[in-house]
């Protein structure tokens, strides 16, 4: 679904992913863990196509297209969905208007009808409810005003509204308390855990892979992956740390 | 009409950051022709505003002058848009009599080397009266927009509570706006607020939409909408609220 061949990018001139390799299949939640520095919010913003992010090398085939060759808002009409670690406030811009738009934005980009304001808002409560989200917090303006723990939340919310094939979490686990994980968590399952879909989740802690089981576990360091394997690496990472299991012979 | 008037220059403070080349080809009596409005004690009166290309000409000057009295306890309200001229121009002159309330809502778009400004002088004549100004303005290419906002606050006028916001949101390099806030307070017991800020499209904000699926063009129209939104907050007709939205959004839609 996914497929990362020897990506290298930079960022005013400072080499961060260099030659990352990675794969990941329909039906699979894969993780991604790693030091601070490794590039792994690096990874996602090359993914989502932030400006500033240069690809200087490598290929990334999203669902059989080139991904490097689209627009960021075309790739998220492609299915991509990024779950950011900071999401950002729009002040004046409600999240049922930014997240209708962006749906029928979406829809048109794939052919599709838009949804009109009484359907919309009926996918809307539902994915509210899956995520324990008040539906007037969905009224207020985006991001605006919510706590760490909130903005988590709303953004699975309208990874939920949007329905991706393909979800890349960049820390999504980042600042929830226990009780918040689980709900995020249960949602991830709830959204993503599909024969048709994909997860890449970046995080830094076993906790939240207790509640969203990955298929696979990676670790990125130095802006590439140096080893790969199942759930039970992300268990000997939080016991051991990472430079007892990265200096293991692969 | 009295022909011995001189058009300004930008010598004089009210046309400091004008376009007042533009003025030569224009008719002096322009300068004369002010509408006047008197809002009767206790009562509300609402005026609304546009300068577009539908009413005006592109290169010329479109000036619309306003002598407005609020009468005891009355409320005027005015929304204005100035989308369209070479020198499109609001001026606003008023006075509040006791209780009375001024609502002033303004935006301003444009690129190429247009100049759009509302210019006001409000005048606290009598105790306990509010004032609340708000101009956004939006801006490309050589664009220029401008709030000059006088206001005067009489020796007997206690309590008066004048407020003034303005924001500029530069599109372009090249693009400039300009805020003059210029307090005369004689009572001491006032309140009167001014502030005034520009910036850039967030372009955080923007890579966050473009990620939810929105394309350049939507993200921009949105960020455009919610920022001049602030001085159409008070339009309470939703249908009017959306006209003056739609007027300067699709300025911004013809010229990007």
């Amino acid at each position: 679904m996914l497929k990362i061949e020897n990506l290298t990018a930079e960022i005013d001139g400072k080499t961060i992913l260099n030659g990352l390799s990675l794969e990941v299949a329909a039906g699979e939640i894969h993780a991604i863990m790693g030091p601070n520095g490794a590039g792994k919010s690096t990874l996602s913003y090359v993914l989502g196509g932030r400006p500033g992010y240069e690809v200087t090398g490598g290929s990334v085939t999203f669902r059989g297209q080139d991904l490097l060759d689209m627009e960021p808002h075309e790739r998220a009409a492609a299915g991509l969905f990024l779950g950011f670690q900071y999401p950002v406030e729009i002040p004046g811009v409600s999240n049922v208007q930014f997240l209708r738009e962006a749906l029928n934005a979406q829809r048109k980009g794939r052919g599709e009808e838009p949804l009109s304001g009484g359907e919309f808002l009926k996918v809307a409560k539902e994915k509210a409810a899956l995520l324990k989200l008040d539906m007037d917090m969905l009224k207020r303006n985006v991001n605006v005003g919510f706590s760490g723990g909130e903005k988590k939340r709303a953004e699975m919310v309208q990874m939920g509204i949007l329905d991706p094939a393909f979800a890349v979490l960049d820390e999504t686990d980042s600042g929830l308390d226990i009780d918040a994980l689980r709900v995020v968590g249960d949602g991830i399952n709830a959204i993503m855990r599909d024969s048709g879909k994909g997860v890449l989740l970046i995080t830094h802690y076993q906790r939240l892979l207790d509640v969203v089981k990955p298929d696979k576990v990676s670790i990125l360091s130095k802006g590439r992956i140096v080893k790969t394997g199942g759930p039970d690496l992300a268990l000997r990472l939080e016991n051991e740390g990472y430079d007892a299991v990265m200096a293991e012979p692969a | 009409m009295t022909q011995d008037v001189a058009f300004p220059t930008r010598k004089d403070e009210a046309w400091r950051y004008s376009d007042t080349d533009t003025l030569a080809g224009m008719d002096l009596g322009a300068f004369d022709r002010w509408q006047d409005i008197d809002v009767p004690a206790g009562e509300t009166v609402r005026e609304t505003l546009v300068i577009s290309d539908e009413n005006s000409d592109p290169d010329g000057v479109e000036l619309r002058r306003l002598r407005v009295k609020i009468g005891k306890g009355a409320r005027f309200e005015l929304f204005g848009v100035i989308a369209g001229a070479q020198l499109g121009r609001v001026e606003v002159v008023l006075t509040l009599a006791e209780g009375a309330h001024f609502e002033m809502g303004g935006i301003t778009v444009g690129g190429r080397s247009t100049v759009r400004e509302f210019v006001t002088r409000v005048a606290h004549e009598e105790p306990n009266a509010t004032s609340n100004q708000i101009v956004r303005s939006v801006h490309w290419g050589k664009g220029t927009g401008n709030f000059l906002g006088r206001i005067d606050v009489v020796r007997d006028a206690q309590k008066t509570d004048a407020a003034q916001s303005f924001k500029g949101l530069l599109l372009e390099k090249g693009a400039s706006v300009n805020a003059v806030p210029q307090l005369e307070i004689f009572a001491d017991d006032v309140k009167c607020e001014h502030g005034a800020s520009v910036g850039q499209m967030d372009e955080n904000a923007r890579f966050y939409m473009a990620a939810r699926g929105l394309s350049p063009e939507a993200s921009r129209r949105l960020l455009v909408q919610a920022f001049i939104g602030d001085a159409l907050v008070e339009v309470d007709d939703e249908a009017e609220q959306e006209r003056l939205l739609r007027i300067a959004l699709d300025k911004l839609d013809k010229h990007l």
